[in-house]
């Protein structure tokens, strides 16, 4: 028997989209597991082109005085590649995470404003589309006493003033043409994307656990993501606003920060880094957060000092707001704030140290279960190990001094946000493979595509200490043969190659087990938090009915108990309580009313490109079509139902 | 919201929507924030040309904001209405306050039009570009609330009228009117006055 549901007539612009399937299911849902998807998806595909334009400089870099990229070329390829990591791949797969993970592991039906949590995915669509529009539309011309107009090609048309856009560099003197404006706005446009899911996420964390599942009884993923959002709600707005003075400065002649016009280069440097290090965070902690699941799951140990391990998340993120000019020590600070941002660097590197501990503390003396997510989050402890302690000899100002704009500074935040960020993440894509495709990965090419990654990392990053410790500068398209520094750049390359292999065995693992792996049995992983107590793939309503919680690692307790020394001891009662939750997870008992999918996020979100293009192009034409687009978008939204009033059939099969 | 009969919503008694609201005026503090700050830092400084001080009409836009002032407390008093489900005052005092709103627009685009004039434009220099940045954020922040509020007067037309528990409820406007209009004390204090 199906039941064929209808909306009931026809209320809006247009009609209620009802398609369950399809295209069309996808572009207007707002269910919080497909959102995840998606952004998981668009996430990887961003990725890869960050991951080519990597390759494309480590093959420039290749040889000394090599001519494979003009200097305009490198410029741009380094920028993008900067910015589409961190805006287009890291932030939006850590999303993903957030989206199809958090209401299930609080015990809720969806995140509290389904559609809302659409258009943040829209607009971070739109988003990197207009960045990436760059390509086609934008230009980069030639610097007075820069580079040569021809250099420029055809690679070279993109933003080139680095990730973060110092200025008056990325101002319109020096880089003039279109694609630093492409840049300015369409982080513009992502950040009021990530903005949105921010408010979404903590009012859903506040307000949306189920029964019994009170503040310190949530996952540790749940509590990085609560932290990370407030991160985002804390941080994006000081960018938001520094980004606007960008705008201003290139389109409209005022002169923020322009000296000749009175304006302060460095003030710049101060919006940028006070949104820019507590991005940081909001890169690493979701990392935390996975990690923090797999290592007890995989020790089949509870984690070691729970409450510690949130409240240092909470103490990263609150100290990650004072410690902002740690990047600025080559710029023109006093000696009293070097001093001051040295120090809370220093301090900064204590909760962080408490987490490290914690996890060891977990894994110590458990019975570890090495498979692929495990193995993941113990790379990830040991490469953001290193790449946390070469972050603290940042702090020491003098040390940090010589530092600035070497190679030392990229080896440190790549084993930081790659050794880190992504290898949490990938553990988090093995661990959560099952639950959202209700199939196995294969765990051979699990295996591989780790200590590939692992080897492949490690040569990469490695020799760059070196490296920079050695004078070689970053952003920099050429180093000369009589530096001798060609050898460990060539290793260094070829490391970014075997980066790439493992990528792409990781993808063959991923479609080869989507499609054919075997089926995963209920709780595969013998987990401890909820999201395992319904079937996978997740039913469409997450819970049939609201779980109710009775302590931390709740499903954990409901599977064993503790003998007289402590030990776990698998209850009776375990497998039939299995056998259960499938049953029930399946077949909910009463009919239960999730939102409806709907075209207005999507609108809505495609105005804000034309805005962009309106304010390049100052053309009042286009910012019509936006403003058109917004407002159809946002009144069909206001006055749409969050859910319509259905008449149900029930048809036989 | 989303979910059947048995969820359980809101464990801290605050409505969804109006928590949503809450964080979203903390991060609009950020906002302004990060605009008052830049403009401090620059109003210290030398710059050639006009000031504000050679232009501005202090009883002028004393007057326009006591009328946006004003329309905070005429829309409490639309709130107070719609409490007492009278669907009718509501749509009077919601129109009143978007009036009110609107007229202080009228008055910054005037003042804005009459700074032009005498040469105060938005790269004349550092403190001119400062100073429009910062109330012209503002004054789209009234705008969009005045799009709102017609709206939401728009909304009262239709026959079932307004409630508390809507889409677009009113009380979730109500905040973010008042937040706007709280800000605009602040940024006449620090713009005009000192």
């Amino acid at each position: 028997m199906t039941k064929i549901i209808e909306p009931a007539k026809r209320t809006n612009i247009f009609r209620r989209p009802s398609s369950e399937y399809g295209f069309w299911s996808w572009v207007t849902t707002v269910d919080h597991k497909k959102i995840g998807i998606m952004y998981g998806y668009a996430a990887f595909f961003f990725l890869l082109i960050g991951g080519l334009e990597a390759l494309v400089l480590r093959i420039q870099l290749a040889q000394p005085d090599n001519s494979f990229l003009s200097a305009a070329e490198y410029n741009a390829m380094f920028t993008m590649h900067g910015t589409t990591m961190v805006f287009l791949a890291i932030m939006p797969i850590s999303a993903a995470f957030f989206n199809y993970l958090l209401p299930l592991q609080i015990g809720a039906r969806d995140v509290a404003f389904p559609r809302l949590n659409a258009l943040s995915f829209w607009l971070w669509v739109a988003g990197g589309l207009f960045l990436y529009s760059t390509f086609i539309f934008g230009t980069a011309g030639a610097p007075e006493g820069g580079y040569l107009a021809e250099e420029v090609g055809w690679l070279g048309n993109a933003p080139n003033g680095g990730w973060f856009g110092y200025q008056p560099n990325a101002g319109f003197k020096y880089s003039p043409g279109t694609a630093m404006d492409y840049w300015a706005l369409g982080l513009q446009i992502l950040g009021i994307s990530s903005l949105v899911s921010a408010f979404n996420f903590i009012v859903t964390i506040i307000n949306m656990r189920t029964k019994g599942m009170r503040f310190m009884r949530m996952p540790v993923f749940t509590w990085m993501t609560f932290a990370v959002a407030f991160l985002l709600a804390f941080s994006l707005p000081i960018i938001a606003i520094a980004l606007f003075y960008v705008t201003f400065d290139r389109q409209f002649g005022t002169t923020f920060f322009l000296v000749e016009g009175g304006g302060d280069p460095v003030l710049w440097q101060h919006l940028f880094w006070l949104f820019g290090h507590p991005e940081v965070y909001i890169l690493i902690l979701p990392a935390f957060g996975i990690v923090s699941e797999i290592l007890p799951t995989f020790s089949r140990k509870p984690l070691f000092g729970y409450a510690a391990i949130v409240f240092a998340g909470f103490g990263i993120a609150f100290i990650g707001f004072g410690v902002w000019a740690h990047h600025m020590f080559a710029s023109a600070i006093s000696p009293v704030a070097q001093a001051g941002f040295g120090l809370s660097t220093m301090v900064i590197a204590v909760p962080t140290g408490v987490k490290i501990f914690n996890w060891l503390g977990t894994i110590w003396g458990g019975k570890l279960n090495l498979k692929t997510p495990m193995l993941f989050a113990l790379g990830f402890i040991g490469m953001f190990v290193i790449g946390g302690l070469s972050g603290v000899t940042h702090s020491i100002v003098p040390a940090d001094t010589q530092q600035t704009d070497t190679y030392y500074i990229v080896a440190h935040f790549h084993y930081v946000l790659f050794g880190g960020a992504m290898f949490g993440i990938f553990g988090g894509l093995y661990y959560w493979f099952p639950k959202v495709w209700g199939r196995m990965y294969n765990e051979t090419l699990g295996q591989i595509h780790f200590w590939t990654m692992m080897i492949g990392f490690n040569l990469t990053f490695g020799p760059m200490h070196w490296l920079g410790l050695q004078g070689q500068v970053r952003r920099t398209w050429v180093y000369a043969e009589e530096t001798n520094l060609g050898f460990w750049n060539l290793i260094v390359s070829i490391g970014a190659f075997i980066i790439a292999l493992s990528i792409l065995i990781f993808m063959a693992n991923w479609i080869y087990s989507r499609r054919k792996g075997e089926k995963a049995p209920f709780d595969p992983w013998d987990a401890r938090t909820i999201e395992w107590t319904i079937p996978s793939p997740t039913p469409v309503w997450n819970f049939s009915k609201a779980p109710e919680v009775k302590a931390l690692d709740d499903f954990w307790h409901a599977k064993y108990d503790e003998d007289e020394e402590g030990r776990a001891v698998r209850r009776d009662t375990a497998d039939a309580l299995l056998l259960q939750l499938e049953e029930e997870g399946l077949n909910p008992e009463e009919e239960i009313e999730l939102p409806n999918p709907s075209y207005f996020p999507i609108i809505l979100a495609s105005g804000l490109p034309f805005f962009g293009y309106a304010v390049i192009y100052k053309s009042i034409p286009l910012a019509l079509i936006g403003a058109v687009l917004l407002l159809v978008g946002s009144f069909g939204w206001a006055i749409e139902p969050l859910e319509e009033e259905f008449t149900t059939k029930e048809e036989e099969e | 919201m989303s979910g059947g009969h048995d969820y359980p919503h809101e464990p801290t008694g605050v409505e969804t929507r109006k928590l949503g609201m809450w964080v979203f005026l903390s991060t609009e503090i950020l906002f302004f924030g990060t605009l008052i700050t830049t403009f401090l830092l620059f109003k210290g400084r030398d710059f050639p040309g006009i000031k504000l001080t050679d232009v501005y009409d202090i009883p002028f836009t004393s007057i326009s904001s006591f009328i946006l002032l004003m329309s905070s407390l005429t829309m409490v008093l639309a709130h107070n209405a719609l409490e007492n489900e009278d669907q009718e005052k509501t749509r009077v005092w919601l129109l009143a306050t978007a009036m009110l709103g609107a007229i202080f627009l009228a008055g910054q685009i005037y003042e804005f039009t009459e700074f032009y004039h005498k040469g105060f434009e938005l790269s004349t220099n550092i403190f001119s570009s400062t100073f429009y940045v910062l109330t012209g954020f503002h004054g789209l922040h009234v705008f969009i609330g005045v799009v709102f509020l017609i709206g939401l007067w728009a909304i009262g037309q239709r026959q079932q009228g307004l409630s508390l528990d809507g889409g677009m409820n009113l009380e979730f406007i109500a905040l973010y009117w008042h937040f706007v209009d709280i800000v605009w004390i602040v940024l006449f204090t620090v713009v005009y006055l000192i």
